[in-house]
């Protein structure tokens, strides 16, 4: 986990204050602090050199097999057979375990003797769609926000800002917890939304406030910039500043908090559904696999340690790649 | 060469380009209201420049600024008149504003390292506001754009216009700038410390470059500068500020030759000569300019004045007309017998900042 410069961290109290309310997980505090880094604005630049690095490359290579497996599940390629087919004989059976006749199970099966690998590359698909489309969801809501507090600054940004900060004293797992209740409505079906859809809709609203106080930060210190001013005086119209002059600045730092914050939706996902409103059985996610089998983590560790390891990787990858983003982006700025 | 040129062209306006009369800018702070501009006036006809100097918080950038309305939305308190060809900008909303900036007037900035957004090709950035103001095709506003890079003499125009400003060197970079500001044939040019960034050796070639396309435009300019030296052959008048007010204003060659208030002759005093023997030292202005939320009783410049005498700390001096657009504000002026005695009885009464500045050399800076 590349640890941003002690002096970063320094200048975010609000954002470790917001730990305790965090998801509680290793990946999801380790993101909290990533975003404090990236909110230290452009200038904190600590420059790598011109090649991605060994590690961004791991990363890079992690999440491509993680998206490939998670698509080649959906479409039905990986699962051969049914993902949700159940081998009595070898529930809880480690990895490697053989049932006569049957295909060898590499990584075991889960308590319902079911094949960890279908399941798995599954509950990828599920854990990613949840955790992608809960950050875009933050990403062009809190983004626009934050992006119009930020630039307009005065009565707007005192607003907006309130609404965030109110937002993020919110614990956030009871924030998601109120919203799933309520969107699923009191016959627990919720209507037309899928449970997928809820989800994102939940973790989405939670991280409103935090990629749109990320982008208020970084708007605010461009917008402040003389080519703002100049822009100004060879008349251009406000909106037009906003979206032509200062969004593609601010664009690296969202990208970049966005990447963290998918880490931490992922976790989020786990964590609501380890508290039972996550994807409903028997749709597999990452979450609510380690949820169902949690109860047998000392006869059969392997299946939560597994999708545990997975969520573990992908979550560093992000966090990594977020990193990378940011330094990356920062070189243009130094090279100025 | 623009058609922005002649597009306002056809309501012919008599009178001068920029009438400026008693402006007053004030920032509301914590500490209170600085008086950042605190009753300025002054005029400007067509393809003139005017040179306003004074040194750091004298309030020439905010001048600048406040005439052309580019203020901050909260906390300024902006009052006096100014009319551009007869109209008045204060109190017009900035809405109405944008149809003269850029078309109409614009504004070189002091740093051309941060004045250019850095995300955006050099070529979109002039194309910009080109296609903002004037009604042309993209590809024509993309001609232009080549044809004003041509002409602030940046070479391979075609080339540099698909780069990005961290491509260029600081010079390119102030004359894509100056490109910009050009772009829409604007009648009123601000420069605000246009070379002050820049390396001595490019200063000269950016304000020739300046001269030479305010000349070809007929355009009028408002240099803003810290340095006599810039303005000494380049502007017709030159104003010179302290603590937001013009302490001395006159054409420029009645200026160096008669200059009447001390802040200037202690200006000109502070820049180095070739012909100093060599380890002399370099003539400062004591003290520094006064706070502006506070500002002293009297003459505001009587706190480092040589010539300070009991008359300047208690009453404020007019700005007095010398003749032939000559104003100066100062109760013992230079070059006068007033001026001679209140110097003279300063020095025998040995104070010290008289010594160092009619001796040159000075023996460090006195709080």
């Amino acid at each position: 986990m590349p640890e941003p410069p002690d002096g970063e961290i320094s200048t975010t109290e609000e954002f470790l204050a917001d730990e305790r309310h965090g998801f509680g997980g290793v990946a999801g505090d380790a993101g909290l602090l990533q975003v404090g880094a990236i909110e230290a604005g452009p200038e904190s630049a600590h420059r790598r050199g011109p090649g991605l690095g060994i590690g961004a490359w791991m990363a890079i290579g992690w999440m491509g097999f993680i998206i490939l497996i998670a698509v080649l599940a959906k479409i039905g390629i990986l699962t051969w057979g049914d993902a949700n087919e159940s081998f009595a004989s070898c529930a809880r059976k480690g990895p490697f375990a053989n049932e006569g006749g049957a295909s060898g199970f590499l990584l075991g099966c889960d308590s319902n003797g079911r094949d960890m690998i279908p399941r798995l590359a599954l509950g990828a698909w599920t854990s990613l769609l949840v955790a992608t489309g809960a950050v875009t969801l933050g990403f062009v809501i809190g983004g626009t926000l934050g992006l119009i507090a930020g630039f307009s600054g005065g009565k707007v940004d005192t607003v907006l800002t309130g609404m965030f900060n109110v937002l993020l004293s919110v614990p956030v797992i009871i924030m998601a917890l109120a919203l799933v209740a309520f969107l699923q409505g009191a016959s627990g079906e919720g209507g037309a939304l899928s449970p997928e859809m809820i989800l994102i809709i939940a973790i989405g609203v939670v991280a409103i406030p935090l990629i749109g106080r990320i982008t208020r930060a970084s708007a605010l210190t461009w917008a402040q910039r003389e080519f703002v001013l100049a822009s100004r005086a060879q008349g251009a119209k406000s909106r037009r500043i906003m979206i032509r002059e200062v969004l593609p600045n601010v664009l690296p730092a969202m990208f970049s908090i966005a990447l963290l914050a998918i880490g931490i939706a992922i976790v989020a996902e786990g964590a609501l559904a380890i508290l039972g409103v996550g994807v409903r059985p028997p749709t597999p996610s990452w979450g609510n696999m380690i949820a169902l089998d949690r109860g047998n983590l000392f006869k059969s560790p392997h299946i939560v340690f597994e999708a545990s390891l997975l969520i573990f990787f992908t979550v560093l990858s992000l966090n990594f790649l977020g990193d990378v983003v940011r330094a990356r982006f920062d070189v243009r700025e130094g090279g100025l | 060469m623009s058609p922005g040129e002649d597009r306002f062209g056809d309501a012919p306006y008599d009178g001068p380009l920029l009438e400026v009369t008693d402006i007053k800018t004030y920032f509301e702070t914590d500490r209170g209201l600085v008086r950042s501009v605190d009753g300025v006036s002054l005029t400007l006809e067509r393809g003139k420049t005017i040179g306003i100097v004074g040194e750091s918080g004298s309030g020439k950038t905010v001048l600048s600024r406040s005439i052309m309305g580019l203020l901050p939305k909260r906390g300024v308190v902006r009052e006096g008149s100014v009319k551009f060809e007869g109209q008045e900008f204060i109190g017009i909303k900035p809405k109405d504003m944008r149809a003269f900036w850029g078309a109409q007037m614009s504004m070189i900035f002091q740093d051309p390292m941060t004045s250019l957004n850095p995300v955006m090709k050099v070529g979109n950035q002039i194309t910009e506001s080109i296609r903002q103001h004037l009604d042309v095709s993209k590809s024509f506003a993309n001609e232009l754009a080549e044809n004003l890079l041509e002409s602030v003499r940046i070479p391979e125009p075609r080339k540099r216009l698909k780069e990005y400003p961290h491509q260029l060197s600081g010079g390119m970079r102030q004359r894509v700038c100056i490109a910009v500001a050009l772009a829409c044939g604007p009648k009123l040019l601000f420069a605000d410390e246009p070379t002050t960034a820049l390396d001595v050796t490019v200063q000269a070639q950016v304000l020739d470059l300046m001269a030479a396309q305010q000349r070809e435009r007929f355009m009028a300019m408002v240099l803003v500068t810290h340095d006599l030296g810039v303005v000494a052959g380049r502007a017709d008048d030159i104003a010179v500020m302290y603590a937001g007010r013009i302490v001395e204003k006159a054409p420029t060659t009645t200026l160096f030759a008669n200059m009447k208030m001390p802040y200037t002759e202690a200006l000109l005093s502070s820049i180095p000569r070739l012909d100093d023997q060599s380890h002399t030292r370099l003539a400062t202005i004591p003290g520094r300019p006064p706070d502006l939320v506070h500002p002293p009783k009297g003459c505001k410049f009587a706190p480092r004045c040589p010539y300070v005498q009991d008359k300047c700390r208690e009453e404020e001096p007019l700005l007095t007309d010398a003749g032939g657009g000559h104003l100066y504000r100062c109760w013992f002026p230079v070059g006068t017998p007033e001026g001679a005695a209140a110097l003279e009885k300063n020095r025998a009464a040995g104070a010290a900042p008289a010594a160092a500045l009619a001796t040159g050399p000075t023996t460090g800076g006195q709080p």
